[in-house]
């Protein structure tokens, strides 16, 4: 039986992890315990519902809803003094509870303070779009929107920024394997020449791992090259290891080729 | 051969036929020689004015976010050096700090100024780059190659250090993996005793050039509301008055030891932005001439500890690991399956050359991050060009994008 892969995950995972190992936790604190973030947290709290709060990192993370979104950086901007957007970005959890956890890193120069605003949304929710306080957003969103495909609700050009316009797929979300899908692997091809065309060139051309063992130009076996353009026939050569010190090596006198035995099964 | 049929349409997008209002599209780059890179940006030009401006980004995307899920934190390091480019110490340096502050670590007192010392090293470098390419752009010739010369020197002495001239992965987490060289003081203090002079050359050449001038004074004027609102950072934010420098506000490493100025200008113009990286470079110099004394007093102290000591998440020196046992199977499993840093999330800022490049680490306790997001100065600095551009003329394009200095490994990623 082959072993079992999820779908919804496709990252590398580790291939060993100790039965009894627990991971340890990045320390976190109550709000409380800073005077400017808990100055910031009461003045969200009397406008929305905060989920949840904590300082980890110097940094105060709070939980809102997603409809909020826009109240909350409004508020931070104009009351709270946090003038910059600084990042905003998505977090794929569709594996584990069906959506996404998006967050705006916001930071403000008068306190000298680093706030994270996280918020929850289930898989093919929109977001209302902050373009209209930050302009930072404008492209952050957008990206967000390439890589995880979460919409901002009036955003002015929700188009891809780093793909093409016309790509299927976002490749930051956890389903999406690292070298790419069919249709990554045949868009120029698609596009150039047509479908009907990849039966032609042959899916090993378009493999970005292919390791071609005859190939004299980028060394992929060395000793074993063949000029270019020239015939290959037969088995490829077997190689054996030839070299012996003279006099044989340290402990093993004399090495007699013949009545060794090469062992194709490591496991015998 | 006969030629092989392809579906590529002509395209003329540089054309517009059947339009009344006189609007041209002209489409500059992705390969433009000062566009600093694989930039694309559509402009709406009604006469040599431009009325909107549209730019496009992605030529140069690797998908390094995800590659980073799928890499051991160490392997991540190399990855890297080729965002921006130009400063790689930079960007190792900024993934080494989210990693160390993510597991708590403290990195040793003389590996924190050699650090330092790369930092400097490498925004140097990349303003002299700077200076060399904006002012090639605009015509410049000379300045180029007396500012290459300099560029050279330095490369050289991070030759000497690491091995490399551009992709330096000087950094570790945990501290650096080598001491620096023996020349290493005595060729950056000839530098530096020199460099003064060097500027002084750039800004005899320079300041009072009347095409430098027309070219930059009360060209791109970016606000402080536009700055603070489209996410800049850096000389960008510092030339539309706002002086804010993380070494200075949120200070990591020795920043908190050294004295130095932040620049800022209240213009907004790329004259201001020009004046301020010229300023900066006086001020990296100053920096690493405290920097020398610190690594004497260090060496004095008898401080040999390069790396930090966290047997669950850095290797030990080399020497233990030749000689003990338990070092080697702790380095086994260290490269072999990689640390596993608390589960937890961690948003870093640092001051690159470019400006503030920051490193957004989540980590599920597992040897790959679960996401990681970096935050790139030119993506935004890209970005304002959208606002930026309208209004100016085609001339003014070049030498808008040369003083955001951008760069387009940092820019897609």
């Amino acid at each position: 039986m082959r072993a079992y892969k999820p779908k919804d995950d496709v990252q590398k995972k580790p291939y060993y992890t100790d039965r009894f190992y627990k991971s340890p936790q990045v320390a976190k604190s109550a709000p409380e315990s800073d005077e400017l973030f808990s100055a910031d947290l009461e003045a969200i709290k009397a406008k929305v519902e905060v989920l949840d709060a904590y300082i980890q990192v110097g940094q105060l993370v709070i939980y809102i809803k997603p409809e909020d979104n826009f109240k909350v950086l409004e508020l931070l901007k104009n009351e709270q003094t946090y003038s910059q957007l600084s990042e905003l970005s998505a977090i794929d959890w569709i594996a584990d509870r069906d959506g996404f956890e998006v967050f705006y890193q916001m930071l403000s120069m008068a306190k000298r303070k680093r706030i994270r605003i996280k918020t929850f949304i289930k898989k093919g929710q929109a977001i209302n779009s902050v373009e209209k306080l930050f302009r930072s957003a404008d492209w952050s969103e957008r990206e967000m929107f390439d890589m995880f495909g979460i919409e901002a609700n009036g955003h002015p050009f929700m188009k891809r920024i780093l793909m093409p316009y016309d790509w299927q797929g976002h490749p930051l979300l956890k389903t999406y394997p690292l070298q790419g899908d069919e249709f990554a692997a045949w868009y120029e091809v698609d596009k150039i020449f047509g479908k009907e065309a990849r039966d032609i060139i042959g899916p090993e051309i378009r493999d970005t791992a292919r390791v071609d063992r005859y190939d004299s130009q980028r060394f992929s076996l060395l000793g074993h090259e063949v000029p270019k353009g020239a015939e290959i026939t037969g088995e490829e050569p077997k190689h054996q290891e030839s070299y012996q010190e003279e006099g044989g090596v340290f402990l093993i006198k004399k090495f007699d080729r013949k009545s060794s035995v090469v062992i194709d099964d490591p496991q015998r | 051969m006969a030629q092989i049929k392809n579906r590529l349409t002509p395209f003329f997008e540089n054309i517009s036929f059947d339009r009344e209002d006189n609007e041209l599209i002209l489409n500059f780059g992705p390969q433009h020689p000062s566009a600093h890179g694989q930039l694309r940006l559509m402009l709406h030009l009604q006469q040599e004015m431009i009325t909107k401006a549209h730019p496009d980004i992605g030529y140069l995307h690797r998908g390094m976010e995800k590659m980073a899920e799928n890499m051991i934190y160490n392997e991540f390091m190399p990855t890297t050096d080729r965002m921006d480019y130009i400063a790689s110490s930079a960007n190792n340096y900024g993934f080494a700090l989210a990693v160390e502050k993510l597991i708590g670590l403290e990195v040793p007192r003389r590996a924190k100024v050699i650090r330092m010392m790369l930092l400097e090293i490498n925004r140097l470098m990349s303003h002299i780059f700077w200076l060399a390419t904006t002012a090639l752009d605009i015509g410049a010739m000379t300045v180029f190659l007396y500012a290459f010369r300099e560029r050279e020197y330095l490369m050289d002495i991070i030759e000497g250090y690491c091995g490399a001239r551009l992709t330096h992965a000087a950094i570790r987490i945990g501290g650096v993996p080598l001491d620096i060289q023996d020349s290493f003081i005595a060729q950056l203090k000839a530098f530096l005793d020199k460099f003064p002079e060097n500027i002084k050359t750039y800004e005899d050449l320079l300041d009072t050039n009347r095409i430098w001038l027309m070219r930059m004074e009360e060209v791109g004027t970016v606000s402080t509301e536009m700055a603070l609102s489209w996410g800049c950072s850096g000389p960008m934010l510092r030339a539309s008055g706002v002086a804010w420098d993380i070494r200075k506000e949120e200070p990591y490493e020795l920043y908190d030891e050294v004295e130095f100025n932040v620049p800022f200008s209240d213009k907004g113009d790329n004259f201001a932005r020009y004046r301020i990286f010229m300023e900066e470079m006086r001020e990296s110099a100053k920096i690493l001439y405290q920097t020398i004394d610190m690594y004497e007093k260090c060496v004095k102290d008898g401080q040999t500890e390069l790396m930090a000591h966290a047997p669950k998440y850095v290797s030990a020196p080399k020497l233990d690991i030749m000689t003990q046992n338990y070092s080697l199977m702790q380095h086994f499993v260290l490269v072999t399956q990689g640390m596993r840093p608390p589960v937890g999330e961690v948003y870093v800022a640092t001051e690159s050359p470019k400006g503030e490049l920051g490193f957004f680490i989540n980590s599920q306790g597992g040897p790959y991050p679960y996401r990681l997001k970096v935050r790139a100065p030119s993506f935004w600095h890209t970005g304002i060009l959208t606002d930026l551009l309208p209004g100016h003329y085609i001339p003014d394009v070049v030498s808008i994008i040369g003083t955001t200095n951008i760069v387009f490994g940092e820019v897609d990623r």
